[in-house]
């Protein structure tokens, strides 16, 4: 794949367009991908790391990828510019049902660099939105400045059908922000949005799961509604290595999308 | 030809010479997996030039090879491992050698106190996975040869000194039944957060000497490895024993202490893989016990999970 654009999204954060090297590639890969499924990106004499695909299917002409520098393989990917070129194996995994959610409400929360994979699926129902009811989303970060993608949330604030709430942590606030200030939980609760006929997409770290999903609970939303994607350690992607394993299941393949009845059933001591 | 066969001090199974004598007496401290599953195997090359690559086409090898006296507890784990690498999608490197290579087992005659096969489905004369099954007879003197798959057929049409005949088997290992395979899955369904794991699981080091010499253990890792101006990237063994298996680069480690791995491994073995693929993940070599530096045995950690499955209340 060739890096098209470089994007700086927060500190440590930046966002890839990735052109195909060949129409081929590009066919297959739009053959096979549906929102949620994910990848592995690298480079020769590094490795590969594990993201989400961050575009839609419904933008057939690149992929995207947003990913913080944290270890070896995401610092060299990061230190390619535009026109160099990285190696990408995909699509793998499961995929968010958005077709069986067709007019039905949909909620997503979301937090710090866990937008991505949810922001894949923002960007489908929003291309595809007369399908869809209400659409609402609550992402929070720590701090104004490591909200990602903030050209995108000022998009969505304008439009007219989207409902959004983003917010930071306390003491995360500037002088000139706007939005909540608290705990993405907290800040849900508040907005209570309905659970009537709809969906609920989670991403975030665990903290902020463990604290959500009580909060989805209490506004009336069932196990069988709730979505989320796990980001397990992945080597190979394939379902052989093993190393994403959870209980029984092999996040690379019966995932990494589960309903959280779905979850109920893993140790979530291996989570 | 891989056989049992002395390297030192060790019986080992290792690429028969010619003359060799070949091992019988002891269980080999190595499994055959590492002819399958190599310990570390080329799976991608590439060249380099500053940030420009080119990839190289990698084709699996697939050496044709004899796997000759292992014993059924060592081919019933080839037909284990069978499974993850044919699951969904296929692992062609996995399968270019297992696809050359035939096993000719040989009906086990000689158990140690480390061995439990019989407690986990098998048995000293099981023909799980083996091409073709060795039987002595006639107090040591003679092999029953029986041929049990189409790549068996192939091998004993070309073979010399086969003949029809009558003669007496001798007899097999005497390997006791030390729990209850149903009992230990039984428990496990329901008891992920037993206090009991942590008593289970205290000796352990942590070093994954029991992942490497086991039959059916087939975790990786991937790796690179390159110069400025060309690399390899390998695949090799990896264990869900060491700290770093499941450690995310943002520090959170989902099983963040030796209790979880080990767990992990008993899970895997006797409640994950059945699940998944119908069968355990465990064939009673006792290599993992044989060799635990903590003289740990996963026998012995199924052996309580059965006396507290079977004690009443």
């Amino acid at each position: 794949m060739s890096i098209a654009e470089a994007r700086d999204e927060a500190p440590g954060v930046r966002t890839f367009r990735l052109t195909f090297t060949d129409e081929p590639a590009r066919a297959r890969f739009f053959g096979q991908y549906r929102v949620g499924m994910f990848g592995l990106y690298g480079l020769p004499g590094e490795g590969e790391s594990t993201f989400c695909v961050a575009s839609p299917p419904t933008r057939t002409e690149y992929i995207e990828c947003t990913f913080r520098r944290a270890g070896r393989v995401t610092t060299a990917l990061q230190d390619r510019g535009v026109g160099e070129s990285i190696t990408f194996r995909g699509p793998y995994g499961n995929s968010f049902p958005v077709d069986a959610w067709r007019g039905r409400n949909v909620l997503f929360v979301a937090g710090g660099i866990a937008l991505p994979p949810v922001r894949s699926v923002i960007w489908n129902i929003l291309d595809r939105r007369p399908e869809f009811g209400d659409v609402t989303i609550v992402y929070g970060a720590r701090a104004v400045a490591d909200l990602v993608y903030k050209h995108e949330l000022a998009d969505w604030q304008q439009r007219g059908d989207v409902r959004l709430v983003t917010t930071v942590d306390p003491g995360g606030e500037t002088a000139d922000w706007k939005g909540q200030v608290g705990f993405v939980p907290a800040v849900l609760e508040q907005a209570a949005p309905s659970a009537g006929n709809c969906v609920a997409v989670v991403c975030g770290p665990p903290v902020m799961i463990k604290f959500t999903l009580p909060v989805l609970s209490k506004l009336g939303f069932a196990a069988g509604d709730i979505y989320t994607t796990l980001e397990n350690r992945m080597k190979c992607g394939l379902g052989k290595c093993g190393r994403c394993n959870v209980g029984s299941a092999y996040v690379c393949k019966d995932g990494p999308v589960f309903t959280l009845e779905q979850l109920h059933r893993l140790p979530s001591g291996d989570m | 030809m891989i056989a049992p066969v002395r390297v030192g001090q060790a019986v080992r199974l290792a690429e028969w010479a010619p003359g060799a004598p070949i091992e019988l007496s002891e269980i080999p401290a190595n499994s055959a997996k590492e002819f399958i599953l190599p310990a570390s195997e080329t799976i991608g090359r590439y060249d380099r030039d500053g940030a420009r690559f080119t990839m190289r086409e990698t084709t699996p090898e697939g050496p044709r090879t004899v796997l000759l006296g292992v014993r059924p507890c060592e081919a019933a784990g080839l037909a284990i491992v069978d499974a993850v690498f044919n699951w969904d999608s296929r692992d062609e490197f996995y399968d270019a050698r297992r696809a050359a290579t035939t096993v000719v087992a040989t009906a086990c005659a000689q158990a140690d106190a480390d061995c439990f096969c019989t407690s986990v489905g098998g048995a000293p004369g099981a023909t799980r996975g083996a091409d073709v099954m060795l039987r002595l007879a006639d107090g040591g003197r003679q092999f029953i040869v029986e041929s049990l798959s189409a790549r068996g057929e192939e091998l004993l049409r070309s073979a010399h000194g086969v003949t029809e005949g009558e003669a007496a088997a001798d007899p097999l290992a005497d390997v006791p039944v030390r729990f209850s395979h149903e009992r230990v899955t039984g428990w496990l369904a329901g008891q992920f957060d037993s206090p009991r794991w942590q008593e289970f699981s205290l000796a352990c080091l942590g070093c994954a000497a029991c992942a490497y010499l086991c039959p059916t253990c087939h975790c990786f890792d991937i790796q690179d490895e390159s110069t400025r101006t060309a690399g390899v990237r390998y695949r090799n063994w990896d264990a869900c024993g060491l700290g770093l298996f499941t450690q995310h680069t943002s520090g959170h480690n989902p099983r963040a202490d030796q209790m979880a791995r080990w767990r992990q491994r008993v899970m895997h073995k006797f409640s994950y893989y059945p699940e998944k693929f119908g069968m355990l993940a465990c064939t009673g070599c006792g290599r993992c016990a044989r060799m635990c530096p903590a003289g740990m045995a996963i026998s012995d950690t199924c052996r309580a999970i059965d006396a507290e499955e079977s004690s009443p209340g």
